[in-house]
C-alpha cells in the first residue's frame, strides 16, 4: 500500500533506477532489524515453532529430540538466508535433511507444512512486536514476506526434487534386476519377462539377451512371458524383431506363456507364424529346447 | 580388398575382415560360386565377425550367394553376427529368410558336418 502511493506520487518522467535504490536502501535496514529480532528471541521462537509442529502433528516418524534439533538448524539456516539474500547454503541444507529423512517416510506436505508454520510463528511475532506502529509492521512485512516464501520455495523445492532423485535411482535399478538371462543348461537360457513392458524395456531386454547368446554361446533360448498380461503393437513388433535377431546370430527362440490377450495383438499386426516358434507353457518350452539341443531326459530306474 | 578363400575338408571358409565396397561383394559371390564347384566343397561360410555395419546391399548380395550356391548343390551359413548388427538389419527389415546363420566359425562348421551327416 505504502509502496504504491509512494509509486503513484513520482513524476512520470523520473527514471525508475533511482526510486529502486531509495527503496532498497531501508528495506536492507528494515531486514537487518528483523533478523536482529529473530536472532535475539532464538530460544523463544524456536520453541513456540516445535509446539507448533507437535501440535498439527507433522513428523511424526522423528522423535521430539531430532525434530528439536532439525528445527535449530533450519531456524539458523532461515535467518542466514534472510540476513544474506543468498539461498544456496540453505539449498544444501534443505537437500541434505531431506536425504535424511525421505527414507524416515516423511512426506512432502510435512517438510512443506514446518517451514509453512515457522513462517507464521515468526510473522506473529512481529506483529506482536510492531502492534504499536502499524506503519512500520507494514514495512518489515514487506521486506520479510517475499524471502520468507522464497526460502519455503526452495525447501519444498528441494525436498521434492530429492524424492525425484531417489525415484529415478529406484527405477534404474528395478529396470537393472527386472531382466535376468539365465543359463539352465549348456547352451540353453531362458528369459522370464514379468511386469509390463515398455518400448525403453523392451529395448534393453533385446539387448541382454542378444548379448547372452554372444557370451554364453546359446543355441536355443526360452523366452517365458506368462508374468506378461498385455503388450502394445509397438512392443510385439519388438519381440518378434528379438526372435528374428536372435536367429541371425544362430539361436532357435521359443516363445512360452502367450496369453490370450497377446496372441491377439500378434495376429492383429499379422505376424508371420512361421518364424515364431510358441509353445503353451515355459514346461513345454524347455522340453521342446531339450529335444532341439538332443538332450534326453529320463527316469533313474 | 579381396576376401581371402580357404578350403577346409569339405568346406570353404570366406572370412571378411574390413568393410567392403559393393565391387567386393560382387567379387567374393563370384568367386564363391566358381570355387564351390571347382573344389566340390558340401559346404560354405561367410563370416562376418570383422562387419559392424550390413546395408541393405550386403544383406541382398549374402542372399543371393546362399542361393546360387545351392544351385550349385551346395550349402552356405553365414556366421558370426554382431548383436547390434543383428538387430539393426531385423529393424531395417533385412532379415535374410530361409539362410542358416550360426554364432561363429566353430559352429556354422558343427552345423555343416551334422547337415552332411544327416545326408549320408
Amino acid at each position: 500500500m505504502q509502496r504504491d502511493k509512494n509509486l503513484l506520487k513520482e513524476p512520470a518522467m523520473q527514471k525508475n533506477r533511482p526510486v529502486e535504490l531509495a527503496r532498497n536502501e531501508p528495506k536492507m535496514e528494515l531486514l537487518r532489524e528483523l533478523v536482529a529480532h529473530l536472532r535475539q528471541n532464538r530460544t523463544l521462537l524456536r520453541e513456540e515453532w516445535v509446539a507448533r509442529i507437535a501440535e498439527a502433528q507433522l513428523l511424526t516418524a522423528m522423535t521430539q529430540e531430532e525434530i528439536f534439533a532439525e528445527a535449530t538448524s533450519v531456524y539458523d539456516s532461515y535467518v542466514a538466508a534472510l540476513e544474506t539474500g543468498t539461498f544456496e547454503a540453505l539449498q544444501a541444507y534443505a537437500r541434505n535433511l531431506s536425504e535424511r529423512i525421505i527414507p524416515r517416510g516423511v512426506e512432502t506436505h510435512e517438510v512443506v507444512g514446518i517451514v509453512l508454520l515457522l513462517r507464521d510463528v515468526l510473522a506473529r511475532s512481529l506483529f506482536a512486536k510492531y502492534q504499536t506502529d502499524f506503519e512500520k509492521l507494514n514495512r518489515i512485512l514487506d521486506a520479510y514476506e517475499p524471502a520468507a516464501n522464497r526460502i519455503a520455495n526452495t525447501v519444498a523445492v528441494g525436498f521434492v526434487q530429492e524424492r525425484e532423485r531417489v525415484i529415478r535411482q529406484q527405477q534404474e535399478a528395478i529396470r537393472e534386476l527386472s531382466t535376468p538371462v539365465l543359463q539352465v543348461r549348456e547352451r540353453l537360457l531362458i528369459l522370464p519377462i514379468i511386469g509390463v513392458i515398455d518400448p525403453q524395456r523392451a529395448r534393453q531386454l533385446t539387448e541382454q539377451l542378444l548379448r547372452g547368446i554372444r557370451t554364453n554361446r546359446a543355441k536355443v533360448v526360452v523366452i517365458d512371458i506368462t508374468g506378461v498380461a498385455a503388450m502394445d503393437v509397438t512392443v510385439a513388433n519388438h519381440l518378434v524383431q528379438t526372435v528374428e535377431a536372435s536367429r541371425l546370430l544362430g539361436a532357435t527362440v521359443i516363445v512360452t506363456g502367450l496369453s490370450p490377450e497377446i496372441a491377439q495383438t500378434l495376429v492383429t499386426i499379422g505376424v508371420d507364424l512361421g518364424k515364431m516358434n510358441t509353445v503353451g507353457d515355459l514346461q513345454g518350452g524347455i522340453e521342446q529346447a531339450e529335444r532341439l539341443l538332443g538332450y534326453k531326459v529320463a527316469t533313474l530306474s | 580388398m579381396q576376401v581371402p578363400i580357404l578350403k577346409q575338408g569339405g568346406v570353404l571358409i570366406a572370412t571378411i575382415q574390413a568393410a567392403l565396397s559393393d565391387a567386393d561383394l560382387l567379387d567374393l559371390r563370384t568367386a564363391l560360386v566358381q570355387q564351390v564347384v571347382r573344389y566340390r566343397s558340401s559346404g560354405v561360410i561367410v563370416d562376418v565377425t570383422a562387419m559392424d555395419v550390413m546395408d541393405s546391399f550386403a544383406s541382398r548380395t549374402l542372399l543371393e550367394i546362399s542361393h546360387m550356391i545351392r544351385l550349385r548343390g551346395a550349402a552356405t551359413v553365414i556366421v558370426g553376427i554382431q548383436p547390434e548388427v543383428a538387430f539393426a538389419m531385423v529393424q531395417l527389415g533385412l532379415t535374410l529368410e530361409d539362410i542358416p546363420t550360426a554364432l561363429d566359425l566353430e559352429e556354422g562348421l558343427e552345423y555343416l558336418q551334422q547337415k552332411a551327416r544327416s545326408i549320408n
